[in-house]
């Protein structure tokens, strides 16, 4: 059974992977950051992130979801959610 | 006594013979598209990796772009037109259905009274025709097959929608598929997602726009592009490796790889998804040709042949990818 992050180690992996496909500096990728507009992830790279994050969190991210994750909070709370109700 | 039927008697294997490409003589840069929509050339290079692409006049229709690609591909290959007895034409742009486009190309490209057909499997297209020229060959059914994808994408483009407007282009690859003494195409890996059939499709039927109504315009391609995306690099990688592995190869073995030129992002992805080495040579046609369906791979193996990127005798991967969704994946020896 997968391991449930808190919101800290979600933060963490997200930024590595922002940093890994975006080559934004991690310390850069905050809760409050839009991905767009604020760290240069478009649309496409954005679905990059998604699918890695899938990978690294365990959880299952839909396309028609992907558009409402504006900011990196966002994202954050949807794994946190998607990790809580896949365990329950 | 029930007489007993001769089967066909196909060859050993087939080979791809020989390769040529049609390229519409006009050249569209991205400051053209930028009269159209909102956009900007650093956008759209971004996005998509397109600088330029050809689009068609009115003299080079369908037919008469892959009757001369046609016409390359059996010199190239070295045999008579008259040897060809199987003409396919992949395309999702022909807009007259009846009689099939294919049966004017034969005729035109001098080829007599072959079996002739058009496919419609979108980007996938003209791999699904050469997978199938391939079986046809071995199978007895033809000795020389002319695979042809042709395409007219600029008449399906909706010039004011600022996420397409700027991908497609124009075109037409064939290449001729016979005989061979040693096997030069790998097993197809082929399938279709109807269930997705909604994520690249035609903005109109061809009905509802003959009905007419409010809103209702000349039918364009459309697609959602982060779901293309996703299925493209991801789901597509794993059809790639199970390309190699149906042939008996690694990415190690590999000289090339020639995947549907959708865009230079889903290009980029896919090398760096399938981990690709170094020594493999990338089809980037894209850059100047913009998305041609299934004009997109025989243009691609064109060009990187013409240009010494790659040579006769290499190994390369083809992989179609589109509308359906459909895919189609295959290894083969360059001509």
């Amino acid at each position: 059974m997968a391991a449930i992050n808190d919101k800290d180690a979600i933060l963490e992996g997200l930024a590595e992977i922002v940093n890994e496909i975006a080559g934004i500096p991690a310390e850069e990728v905050e809760l409050d950051k839009s991905f767009t507009d604020d760290l240069d992830v478009d649309s496409l790279s954005m679905v990059e992130v998604v699918v890695a994050a899938e990978e690294r969190f365990e959880v299952k991210i839909p396309d028609d979801d992907v558009k409402g994750l504006r900011t990196v909070g966002d994202a954050a709370d949807y794994i946190l959610n998607a990790q809580l109700s896949t365990q329950s | 006594m029930t007489a007993t039927i001769t089967p066909a008697l196909g060859a050993r294997h087939a080979r791809i013979l020989g390769v040529g490409g049609y390229r519409p003589t006009r050249v569209v840069p991205n400051e053209e598209i930028l009269k159209h929509i909102d956009s900007s050339d650093e956008w759209i290079r971004s996005r998509s990796g397109i600088v330029t692409r050809h689009w068609a006049g009115p003299d080079e229709t369908v037919a008469e772009m892959a009757v001369i690609a046609g016409g390359k591909a059996i010199a190239d290959a070295g045999v008579a037109p008259e040897d060809i007895d199987g003409v396919l034409v992949a395309t999702v742009s022909h807009f007259k259905q009846t009689p099939a486009v294919a049966t004017e190309i034969a005729h035109r490209v001098g080829a007599g009274r072959p079996a002739a057909f058009d496919v419609n499997a979108g980007c996938a297209g003209f791999t699904y025709a050469l997978n199938l020229a391939k079986d046809m060959v071995t199978g007895g059914s033809a000795r020389h097959v002319l695979v042809i994808g042709a395409e007219r994408l600029s008449d399906l483009t909706d010039l004011e929608d600022r996420s397409t407007a700027f991908l497609f282009g124009d075109g037409a690859g064939a290449v001729v598929v016979g005989p061979s003494d040693k096997p030069a195409m790998g097993p197809v890996v082929w399938g279709s997602e109807g269930d997705k059939s909604d994520v690249i499709s035609q903005t109109v039927s061809w009905e509802a726009y003959r009905n007419g109504g409010e809103g209702v315009r000349f039918p364009a391609l459309r697609q959602e592009g982060q779901a293309v995306f996703r299925w493209a690099v991801f789901e597509m990688a794993k059809v790639a490796q199970r390309a190699l592995d149906a042939a008996g190869i690694t990415a190690a073995d590999l000289d090339v790889f020639i995947p549907h030129q959708a865009n230079m992002r889903i290009v980029d992805s896919m090398v760096k998804t399938l981990k690709l080495p170094e020594h493999v040579a990338i089809a980037r046609d894209v850059e100047t040709t913009g998305n041609t369906s299934a004009a997109s791979i025989p243009l691609a193996m064109e060009r990187l042949l013409a240009t010494g990127q790659a040579k006769s005798g290499d190994l390369a991967l083809c992989i179609g990818f589109g509308a359906g969704l459909t895919y189609a994946a295959t290894v083969v020896t360059l001509p």
